[in-house]
């Protein structure tokens, strides 16, 4: 069954009809119905072009959050091979919230990291909905080391509502796991990219998105805070969430005129849970092309290119 | 071309420019309530003389105490773009920052100086919480990235005095790229040999902690200082349990190995000069060395006058 979002009511009424009415024409052979659920779905798919031409960014953002969108785990399932999940931090525990390990992207041997949100509710919990704890933090340094070692690029799938803030996590220090891991992403002579395929939250993700490049599915976020977060404190009322997803600048399109994203990924029309295959391919295709520009670079260059390219960050600001 | 680089030559800092502190007022210490004379608060760095409470103190009056003779050499700090997001909640982001440049006299939240310390040359940065919660924006990230070329260029440590409500929420996506960006400046520091040590005061807080403010060679804290990623506020709402009392506290840090030494603010001049020194293997502190109270103005260091 098709989620629909709080904006998509009129889309999921039309949507509903035409499936009704192909239904009831299974259920009785007689009934010609194809004519009108046709018109239906001509209509649908207006409405839905419309609604996804100019989507604000709060409507961003809960596509970004859309329970159907393909995770961590699909983009590992479909565009890897051998991958061999690597656990723990060697130090307290495995995290959940983080998958990686080594694997093959295209024949090449890497190391793929990511958050992974879960997909029904038991697996939601297991992973924490993505959000990591210091352990897996720890345990993203320990497979960058690791890749450093050998020599092996690195690719991150980030989508996280940021760090988790629990007792637990405070008490073994998430602000010095999400700082180590930030230096280890700056650290690496190997090239480290970066897919944003969902929700890019604080800190948790730039502890895995500090990459060469990093690629932003088209409604994916990346953000200094939620929304939500954002009009608690600035707004004194957390409903006021649609201005402040305004004002942040969240959405793939104004980090590319930032120059925090260097390329955008399109989403097939609808959002990516509306055709996961052509989203998978198309990340796969982002992340081959954004590997091979690193093809033949020495490991300082790769390490140098990083960091100037954080330290020009901010030399541009939006057009008035 | 590095926009950072552009490089502007220091201005002195002169010791007569400080404010002069009214003499006819008292502070009510905000925790246990005695009122405190100015100008002996002022002397003991405002440390409540009743209860030991540690009041926020500016970066100015920082370096009044931390550098001999009082004397230091602001470092030039490369402007950023001005509201580059054209940021407006109830109130423009431009608006802010005028205001808060206004109540507290200063730029932004962050001072870089640099002269000696114990006769050891240093550079060192206070963020100043009095400007905006110290909240760390495109300015804090630029004033690191100064702070550490200039240790690198000088090869001296580098000491940074934390003070932060997090980043930046007007600067968006700009304030969290500060992360990774003082991340670099801490790595040129660390790669050129050169001690970079941190100091913790309250509140140190968000992405501050998640970056520059964690990665020190030596982590020292000023006593009771809260430092935490997430907020005891943001912790109780989501664990639906009251903390215990001095949660992400510098003690409780200290406990769950955090930091190195929770240190007074008092002793915290003394403490530097020696870590410093001994990371640096020189021999401990002449006392000959003039101290903030006996100095007399003095010219800055050599290096200063280069460039
Ligand atoms: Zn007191």
């Amino acid at each position: 069954m098709t989620h629909y979002l709080e904006f998509e009511k009129s889309l999921a009424e039309i949507e509903g009809k035409a499936e009704e009415l192909r239904a009831m024409a299974r259920d009785n052979s007689e009934m010609d119905v194809e004519k009108e659920a046709s018109a239906l779905d001509k209509k649908a798919a207006d409405l839905l072009n419309s609604l996804y031409s100019g989507l604000s960014a709060w409507r961003k953002c809960q596509v970004a959050r859309h329970p159907d969108r393909p995770h961590c785990k699909d983009y590992i399932d479909a565009l890897f091979t051998d991958y061999t999940p690597l656990a723990g931090d060697r130090n307290f525990a495995d995290d959940h919230a983080v998958m990686g390990g080594l694997a093959r992207f295209k024949g090449r041997a890497v190391v793929v990291i990511g958050q992974e949100k879960g997909s029904d509710t038991k697996t939601r919990i297991e992973r924490n909905f993505g959000m990591a704890r210091p352990e897996g933090y720890r345990k993203a340094i320990r497979l960058m080391a690791l890749a450093d070692r050998f020599g092996l690029p690195v690719v991150t799938l980030v989508d996280t509502p940021g760090a988790y803030p629990g007792k637990g996590a405070e008490e073994r220090g998430q602000s010095e796991a999400i700082a180590r891991s930030t230096e280890k992403c700056l650290q690496l002579r190997v090239p480290v990219v970066s897919v944003i395929i969902g929700e890019g939250g604080s800190g948790g993700a730039v502890a895995f998105a500090t990459a060469n490049q990093v690629a932003m599915l088209e409604h994916s976020i990346y953000s200094v805070i939620t929304p939500e977060g954002c009009a608690s404190i600035l707004w004194k009322d957390a409903n006021r969430m649609v201005e402040a997803a305004e004002a942040l600048r969240l959405t793939a399109q104004h980090l590319k005129e930032l120059g925090v994203c260097d390329r955008i990924i399109p989403e097939p029309l609808g959002g990516a849970h509306r055709d996961p295959q052509a989203t998978l391919r198309a990340v796969g295709k982002a992340i081959e092309e954004m590997l091979a520009d690193h093809d033949g670079k020495s490991g300082d260059t790769i390490r140098a290119e990083r960091r100037r390219k954080y330290l020009n960050i901010g030399s541009q600001g939006l057009a008035a | 071309m590095n926009w950072i680089t552009n490089y502007v030559r220091p201005t002195i800092n002169s010791i007569f420019s400080r404010r002069e502190v009214p003499e006819n007022l008292w502070t009510k210490c905000s925790e246990c309530g005695t009122m405190l004379f100015h100008r002996e608060l002022a002397e003991a760095l405002n440390v409540c003389s009743n209860c030991n409470h540690h009041m926020p103190i500016t970066p100015r009056a920082r370096f009044d105490a931390l550098f001999d003779g009082g004397v230091f050499t602001e470092v030039k700090v490369a402007e950023p773009i001005a509201d580059p997001l054209h940021f407006r909640d109830s109130k423009k982001y431009t608006d802010r920052l005028r205001d808060a440049r206004k109540q507290t006299g200063e730029k932004e939240a962050m001072l870089v100086a640099e002269g000696s310390l114990g006769g050891t040359p240093i550079v060192a940065a206070a963020q100043d919480f009095s400007f905006m919660a110290g909240s760390m924006g495109m300015y804090v990230g630029n004033a690191i990235i100064a702070a550490a070329e200039r240790a690198v260029k000088l090869k001296r440590p580098l000491i940074l005095f934390s003070a932060a409500g997090g980043a930046r929420m007007q600067e968006g996506i700009l304030s969290l790229m500060q992360m990774p960006r003082t991340t670099v400046a801490v790595e040129m520091v660390k790669e050129a040999g050169l001690p970079y040590l941190v100091i913790l005061t309250h509140p140190t807080t968000g992405g501050v902690t998640a970056s520059y403010a964690m990665l020190g060679d030596v982590h020292l804290a000023e006593p009771n200082a809260l430092i935490c990623f997430a907020g005891p506020r943001v912790i109780e709402q989501t664990i639906r349990e009251k903390l215990p009392e001095g949660f992400q506290r510098a003690e409780y840090l200290l406990d769950h190995g955090m930091l190195d030494r929770v240190t007074p603010r008092g002793q915290m001049r003394a403490e530097l000069i020696s870590i410093t020194r001994l990371l640096l293997n020189l021999p401990p502190e002449t006392p000959a060395l003039p101290g903030p109270e006996t100095a007399e103005p003095e010219a800055p260091a050599k290096e200063a006058q280069k460039n």
